[in-house]
């Protein structure tokens, strides 16, 4: 990858930090969706603190799933508003670098979420972990990227539809089943120490790298279809 | 100068030399180019003023300025001076009036010196004064070199400075005239 790409890429993500900074539209709607679900479960349930290690992976991952759709219909809302990817199409800048751009700054987005989510599920459901902690980090790390990279290109993709918050759902969640499925999977794995969760890291990691890249080759693709 | 009736193409045509669409058939060159391949040579302003709300417009302009390869803050901030914004006004865009926001497109445009600008209307909105201030700064492109392709229901603000009048109708050229001799 050039270096001018790189540079670019971390324009893209300065100016998202600069821009969610001040407006504040993804981060709200992505912590009002997820403090509701994990709210809303813990009264419907109440569990105990065995019960809360089987199903928090679940609850983990549908939490943070459904906020990254509201993140990133949002991220891409904003490049809509004045037609300012007019404006990113018509300069000579390479659609790689805008792509992965979105992609760290949701990244960093739905992270922060979830650095702010996890004391609240260890409070409401009580929880704690029998396996090592460092597992779960790279699995948190792995799960979110492989959300946010096919997330971003969907939401590209949907970005000119009429219906496009229906629209970004129909197309991803499909799509992130085999992810979701290892990451909740490999999470109840790491927190109840029942099994190994590496055989479902290795397929995040597989996962992340081939959507990485056919999200990657084809957004210009995507970029520019009208 | 680009004239023609609404929904003639006029502003399809300019999507499509500034890269944005394809054309049905046929290509577009652009010095010798494809459009695709000569963007960093076309300088476009649209309706929409193409720029965040949430930035300032030297914040915009800086930022815009890297996807050109541009690192120097002197091309933005000369940009907005010429547009006669100043370069040094913190408020975001969304606070910006109308007119504000056209010239702030305009510097978005020029500023990395494109030798062809590609303009959709540039003085809806803009006050006559600022119009007036507008057309000057066009006039002076032109007599530095720069191509300019402009349309505009305006035409007194520019039919002294215009070298010819294309005129648009369905999406075909229909009469290609010099400027004084305005199709009726």
């Amino acid at each position: 990858m050039s270096r001018s790409v790189l540079k670019l890429t971390a324009a893209n993500v300065a100016k998202d930090l600069r821009l969610e900074w001040r407006s504040r539209d993804v981060f709200n709607s992505m912590l009002f969706f997820a403090v509701l679900v994990v709210v809303i479960f813990s009264f419907s349930f109440e569990p105990t603190s065995e019960e809360s290690r089987r199903i928090a992976g679940g609850l983990f991952w549908v939490a943070f799933l459904f906020s990254a759709v509201v993140a990133l219909n949002q991220s891409w809302a904003r490049e809509l508003r004045n037609g300012v990817l007019d404006a990113y199409r018509v300069s000579p800048s390479p659609a790689e670098s805008l792509f992965l751009g979105k992609c760290l700054g949701n990244f960093i987005f739905v992270a922060a979420l979830e650095c702010l989510m996890v004391p609240l599920f260890v409070v409401f459901y009580n929880l704690t972990s029998a396996g090592p902690v460092w597992q779960l980090l790279i699995v948190f790390l792995l799960g979110t990227w492989a959300l946010v990279v096919i997330g971003t290109f969907f939401a590209a993709m949907s970005i000119r539809t009429r219906n496009r918050e229906l629209m970004l759902p129909l197309l991803l969640l499909p799509l992130s089943i085999p992810a979701v499925v290892n990451m909740v999977k490999a999470t109840s794995n790491v927190l109840t120490a029942d099994s190994s969760p590496v055989p479902q890291i290795k397929f995040l990691a597989v996962y992340c790298l081939v959507f990485t890249t056919v999200c990657f080759v084809l957004f210009e693709t995507v970029l520019n279809a009208e | 100068m680009l004239r023609g009736e609404n929904g003639a193409g006029k502003s399809t045509l300019m999507r499509i030399i500034a890269g944005l669409s394809e054309p049905t058939h046929g290509s577009v060159q652009v010095f010798g180019r494809q459009s695709r391949e000569a963007l960093a040579q076309i300088g476009y302003m649209a309706h929409a003023p193409l720029v965040y709300d949430e930035l300032s417009g030297i914040e915009n302009l800086k930022f815009f300025a890297q996807l050109y390869g541009i690192v120097s803050e002197q091309p933005p901030q000369e940009a907005l001076t010429r547009v006669g914004l100043d370069p040094k006004l913190t408020r975001r865009v969304g606070q910006y009036s109308q007119g504000m926001r056209q010239r702030l497109s305009l510097a978005r445009a020029i500023f990395h010196s494109p030798p062809l600008l590609l303009l959709d209307e540039p003085f809806s909105n803009v006050d006559p004064q600022s119009a007036g201030h507008i057309a000057q700064l066009l006039a002076e492109m032109r007599s530095s070199g720069t191509t300019i392709l402009l349309i505009t229901h305006q035409l007194g603000l520019l039919s002294n400075i215009a070298d010819e009048f294309l005129f648009l109708s369905a999406g075909q050229l229909v009469s290609r005239s010099p400027a004084p001799q305005v199709p009726a």
